[in-house]
């Protein structure tokens, strides 16, 4: 079984691994790249623990393949805060105390944060509905909601 | 350890705020590392082999396809492990993580392979052949319990058991006072009723995961992800023949745990192909053997007797709980039986407890482990004879509620108690009185937790310049380092930032038990206290060394030693970054320690109250509005207590209408994944408002109570009164999924 190479951008920077042909993406940043912030709750596009974009859209890496992000763009939560300064979703998130054990958190935040992207002034049902398929079984996701929508509001304030 | 006198007054000044927790930043920028973030040179993949079917015999099982994939560098069976005497305990454990003649359950672990890389892993354990026979199973409790069920174990029955029963029951319990039989011809109505819950899974994200290495001098390192890493190391020395001292257990950061990481299922595995391998092996677990492999908490089926006059004057009680607990003797009835009445003043009261095998994994503890089914069962029946009577339930419960001084159900009487508390603010809160629309009903339930002390070390570290560190040996499940950096600063006098709290590996600090029995706060809370109250005498000592005074003329006050009395003369405060600077001339580093066995946990009660559409179309039930009322004694970090309450609501809320084990005739899981294994997710929920009362537990210096559990106790039964008042129909079987409701319904 050969290895495919592949050469892509992750968080900005100009990454090539080899991958089989099916490894997942999440496989390869978490055991190839050393890139653990991504979890693997599932491995079954359940959970949402394994959140990254791709090219800008939302995706459970666990369910991409390592060889499918040739040529991509790539997002992770390793990419999220800009040297020591946090984004304001993670600033918040720590804030709000929207973390219980923390495992879903980066999951979370990586879909939070392509939420506003889109929508810079969700409603709580939006943003409810947007997070859906993001597990978190600590918080019964109150703070995570509250979190969210102060970041938006601080967001388009500063903006 | 009492409640200081002056603490009902006490104004805190760090406890009771909300500071932000130090691993948050780790935490928010994915560098917090897990069960499974970790990796070791030259490490090798493990996995497990399970198997397909819930009860069989295994005749033989042949590695030796497996053993000669080039990569595979060791196979472990039940073989490799040694013989454990008579402790049943440890033998039930290594039985679960690697089955010995028999399968016992559907995804039972029955041999282990570590290899190069994980696909060389996959393919071995393809290679790997046992010989099964198929035996009968049993998976539901009342089935197990009958003459000529399917047997798992001969002679597990302990001495409680009568003669005649199935060999799958495995012990009884009974607690009461009173005579029934009279307080129930006092009734003016008598209710009997069976409740049933399914089994559902603690459904933390983060599945189990450990990395092993172990040297041919028989020191091992294990990294995992666990409530306890004490109790890792010594069931894992236990099993392994290993002395507790050379095995060095490291938790790392925990993703959810609920009880469900209270003991080993991968760690003696890892371990002992570590040493057949003599290399490191990691192990993570996939989702679906998470839930067909660990520990689920038991399903139950209840029958209950209660009586009631129509004043609402409950004149006796009566609950028989039989619970499943999988394989293995150990279901949580114990806990059923006893905290099913607990929150109630009653002359006459008994429950009756049955402990069940059946062919299910083995349970572990999930959140308040056996009170949830319990008090759905007591707080159903009480809302059904309250409403046949048209009384207010909030009202009835108050009227039977225990307060200090009740001698409760399970035999001890009550110290000062806030069930009383949570019950009037209850009553007294806007969302009692809101208006509802159609199809629409509100419920109340109360809900009762021992919670739990337990053994407990605690250093701190007075760095030269001022700073502190706190060592604490359980695992930050939620916040609790905050917490105690919180209680450490209150008692110094010193600012949260000050101060910083590690979690110790099990060779840097003596013995803590698990993070479990909601004890984090209360016992390393107290622990934490005791430890700055030490450093706090050695500091005063080092002052009066430098001011050439009597140790007892110092007094520590506001972060500083202070000379007090009248032979003290006068000497400017000595701040404590002022004593730490000049340690090295006055004694040495300074430390405090603190260690016990804590007693005094202090129970905790609360009241729910919840608002449910229920779709008389489909039989889904919609949670419009949910209010916690909550004893937590002292909030020491109010946000994190919210999170509790909040965490373990939704996780009840779960239980009451989605999450279910379902296993099919042939006794395998059918729904071993997130996709059918339903929890909630936002979408589901409403905001979860939070009352948090305090009225102070007297065991502790700040009068902290646990917090963790008690939230899941109320959901199950808040629910199912809420879905009784908006659709007529009492649900008396677990979980409320829209098919039952609907047919209820439509048979009501
Ligand atoms: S790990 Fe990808 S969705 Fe769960
Ligand atoms: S904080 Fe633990 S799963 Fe979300």
């Amino acid at each position: 079984m050969s290895r495919i190479h592949v050469t892509t951008t992750i968080n900005g920077d100009p990454v090539e691994y080899l991958c089989d042909p099916e490894e997942t993406l999440l496989d390869v940043l978490r055991d190839r790249l050393g890139l653990t912030g991504s979890k693997e709750g599932c491995g079954t596009g359940d959970c949402g623990a394994c959140s990254v974009t791709m090219n800008g859209r939302l995706v459970c890496s666990c369910l991409v393949l390592g060889a499918e992000a040739e040529g991509a763009q790539i997002a992770t939560i390793e990419g999220m805060a800009k040297g020591e300064t946090l984004h304001p979703l993670q600033r918040k998130f720590i804030e709000h105390a929207a973390l219980q054990c923390g495992i879903c958190t980066p999951g979370i935040l990586v879909a939070a944060k392509s939420l506003l992207e889109r929508n810079p002034d969700p409603t709580e049902e939006e943003a409810r509905y947007w997070l859906a398929g993001n597990l978190c079984r600590c918080t019964g996701y109150d703070k995570i909601i509250r979190a969210v929508m102060d970041a938006a509001a601080e967001m388009r304030e500063a903006s | 350890m009492a409640l200081d006198t002056k603490s009902e007054t006490r104004q805190f000044t760090v406890v009771g705020t909300r500071p932000l927790r130090p691993d948050g930043i780790d935490k928010v920028t994915g560098r917090a590392r897990f069960g499974a973030d970790m990796t070791a040179p030259g490490m090798l993949i493990g996995l497990v082999l399970r198997s397909p079917h819930a009860h069989a015999k295994i005749k033989r099982i042949d590695t030796s396809a497996a053993e000669a994939i080039p990569g595979v560098h060791a196979v472990v069976t039940r073989a490799d492990f040694p013989v454990i005497g008579d402790n049943d305990f440890i033998a039930d454990i290594l039985d679960n993580c690697m089955a010995g003649e028999k399968a016992l359950y559907d995804g039972h672990a029955v041999a282990a392979i570590a290899a190069s890389s994980g696909a060389i892993a996959r393919k071995a354990l393809k290679l790997i052949k046992v010989d099964y026979e198929v035996l009968p199973h049993v998976t539901d409790v009342d089935a197990a319990m009958k003459p000529g069920a399917p047997v798992l174990h001969e002679g597990r029955a302990n001495e409680t058991v009568p003669e005649g029963m199935s060999s799958n029951v495995v012990a009884r319990y009974e607690f009461g006072h009173g005579d029934i039989g009279a307080g129930l011809a006092g009734a003016d109505r008598v209710l009997e009723r069976t409740y049933r819950t399914e089994a559902t899974h603690q459904g933390y994200i983060e599945p189990h995961a450990c990395l092993a290495q172990m040297g041919p001098d028989g020191q091992a390192d294990l990294w995992c992800c666990t409530q306890g890493q004490y109790m890792v190391r010594d069931t894992c020395a236990a099993i392994l023949g290993l002395k507790q001292g050379q095995l060095r257990v490291t938790a790392s950061e925990i993703g959810g745990g609920f009880g469900g990481k209270t003991t080993v299922f991968l760690e003696p595995v890892a371990l002992a192909l570590a040493r057949k391998s003599g290399r490191p092996v990691k192990m993570v677990m996939t989702r679906s053997e998470v839930l067909r492999a660990t520990g689920p908490t038991a399903s139950s089926s209840i029958d209950i007797k209660l009586g009631m006059t129509k004043d609402g004057r409950i004149t006796a009680g009566f609950a028989e709980l039989r619970y499943q607990g999988g394989a293995y003797p150990g279901s949580p009835v114990e806990f059923g039986a006893m905290s099913a009445f607990a929150p109630y003043d009653l002359d006459h009261v008994k429950t009756v407890g049955w402990d069940v095998v059946t062919n299910r994994p083995k349970q572990a503890a999930y959140r308040a482990p056996g009170a949830p089914m319990a008090a759905f069962a007591v707080e159903s029946a009480i809302d059904e004879l309250a409403k046949g009577f048209g009384l207010d339930p909030l009202e009835v419960r108050l009227k039977n509620a225990a307060r200090e001084g009740t001698r409760a159900s399970y035999g001890v009487t009550y110290p000062a108690i806030g069930l009383e508390a949570t019950l009037r603010r209850a009553k007294d809160h806007p969302h009692w009185t809101a208006p509802l629309g159609s199809n629409q009903g509100r419920g109340v339930a109360c809900g009762f937790w021992f919670n739990f002390g337990g053994n407990t070390c605690v250093s701190m570290n007075i760095a030269p310049d001022g700073t502190v560190n706190v060592i604490e040996g359980n695992p930050d499940i939620g916040g609790s380092r905050a917490s105690m950096s919180m209680m450490a600063a209150e008692e110094l006098g010193i600012s949260y930032d000050q101060v910083r709290t590690v979690i110790a590996d099990t060779a840097s600090l003596g013995l803590n038990d698990v993070t479990d029995g909601s004890r984090v706060t209360f016992a390393v809370g107290l622990a934490t206290i005791e430890a700055a109250r030490d450093a706090k005498r050695e500091m005063c000592k080092r002052a009066a060394m430098v001011w050439g005074i009597e140790e007892d003329a110092v007094e520590w006050k506001d972060g500083a030693a202070h000379p007090a009395g009248p032979n003290a003369g006068s000497h400017p405060p000595m701040t404590l970054a002022e004593i730490a600077a000049i340690a090295s001339n006055t004694g040495g580093p300074i430390a405090g320690h603190y260690e016990v066995n804590a007693e005094g946990a202090g129970v905790s009660f609360a009241t729910h109250m919840v608002d449910t559409e229920v779709d008389p179309e489909t039989g889904a039930v919609k949670i419009l509005r949910y209010t916690v009322f909550q004893d937590a004694g002292k909030a020491v970090h109010p946000a994190y207590v919210e999170g509790q309450f909040q965490g373990g609501a939704v996780q009840g809320i779960g239980w009451a209408l989605n999450e279910e084990y379902i296993y099919g005739a042939d006794g395998t899981l059918q729904n071993a994944g997130f996709l059918d294994y339903r929890i909630p997710v936002a979408s589901d929920l409403p905001m979860i408002d939070t009352v948090i009362l305090e009225i102070p537990n007297p065991g502790h210096p700040y009068g902290v109570r646990g917090v963790g559990e008690t939230s899941i106790v109320p959901p199950l039964a808040t629910i199912a009164n809420a879905v009784s008042a908006a659709s007529g129909v009492r649900m008396a079987d677990l979980p409320m999924s829209p098919p039952k409701v609907l047919a209820a319904i439509k048979g009501a």
